[in-house]
């Protein structure tokens, strides 16, 4: 009988330890991280908490995501407040262009090694025609879009 | 955004290899992919599944431009399929030839002219302009 009374004077303490110390940073943490880390949306975000707040940094793709992340972190428990530092990060540049006269001396260079090859440009849209061998074409490519035309039109008979 | 579903297998496989700068953009119907190779060997694999994606590169709406870039002062590879690759007096192919070095031998970069044309020094001490395209850091 004493064995048994131990045994559930022993249970009960273990149960009532988590609950009346409340629930830990640390496992605040653990469970906002599976939270984010189980949408695409929040994948990259990273989670700080010190005494229930939380602050969310990392970069989200668009404003629609970023102002999804409060909420969805203030669902987890024990969660008393949400830093929202997440970012969005701004568009690639645009891409680059040349003009025409620029992509005619390049181009030049850019197809010498292939001689069944003709280059012709208008408005930065490139044009080829011509032979070439499969094994060619590849590097042909790599070199004229590395001229960075608007456009390849590859019109080229591959054989 | 169509464009951009049409190649996600490439610019899946651009992120996996850990592409530097990659950038993805559509404009005017034409999807431009940039961005910094860590190698010759990842350039060669994008190329290849750009290829099975649109076979023979016929579409045009697609401009790839993802190379090994590599830094000055460091060494490169000479990259070319079968040929030597020449070294000339200045940027440009109308440039006389001073020199040129072998298939696969390593040489240094010392800056580069433009996008197509780097000056270089062979280890034998020429030194001259090569084309870009056609060398590889050395990893």
């Amino acid at each position: 009988m004493k064995r048994i009374l131990t045994m559930i004077a022993f249970v009960a303490l273990v149960f009532a330890l988590p609950s009346c110390k409340g629930k830990s940073d640390a496992d605040i943490k653990k469970d906002v991280d599976a939270k984010l880390a189980s949408s695409a949306d929040f994948s990259s975000l990273t989670a700080d908490v010190k005494d229930g707040a939380v602050t969310i940094s990392g970069t989200v793709k668009d404003d629609a995501a970023k102002t999804a992340v409060e909420p969805a972190v203030k669902e987890v428990k024990g969660v008393k407040s949400v830093v929202n530092n997440a970012t969005v990060p701004p568009p690639p540049p645009p891409p680059t262009i040349n003009p025409d006269d620029i992509l005619n001396n390049t181009l030049k260079d850019a197809i010498k090694d292939n001689a069944g090859v003709k280059a012709e440009v208008k408005d930065g849209v490139v044009t080829l025609t011509g032979d070439i061998k499969k094994a060619d074409l590849p590097v042909l490519m790599q070199k004229v879009m590395g001229t960075h035309p608007k456009k390849v039109e590859n019109k080229l008979t591959v054989k | 955004m169509a464009l951009q579903d049409k190649y996600k297998a490439l610019i899946d496989a651009a992120t996996a290899a850990g592409v530097a700068n990659l950038a993805v953009r559509e404009q005017d119907n034409v999807l431009y992919i940039d961005g910094d190779a860590p190698s010759g060997a990842v350039k060669d694999q994008l190329w290849a599944v750009y290829d099975q994606i649109d076979p023979n590169f016929t579409s045009g709406d697609l401009v790839l431009n993802v190379n090994a870039k590599a830094d000055p002062g460091s060494k490169v590879r000479v990259a070319t399929q079968e040929t030597a690759l020449n070294i000339r007096k200045g940027p440009g192919t109308d440039q006389p030839v001073v020199g040129k070095a072998q298939k696969d031998e390593i040489i240094t970069l010392i800056s580069k002219a433009s996008d197509q044309w780097a000056s270089v020094r062979t280890d034998d001490g020429t030194e001259g302009y090569a084309y870009m395209q056609y060398l590889e850091p050395v990893a």
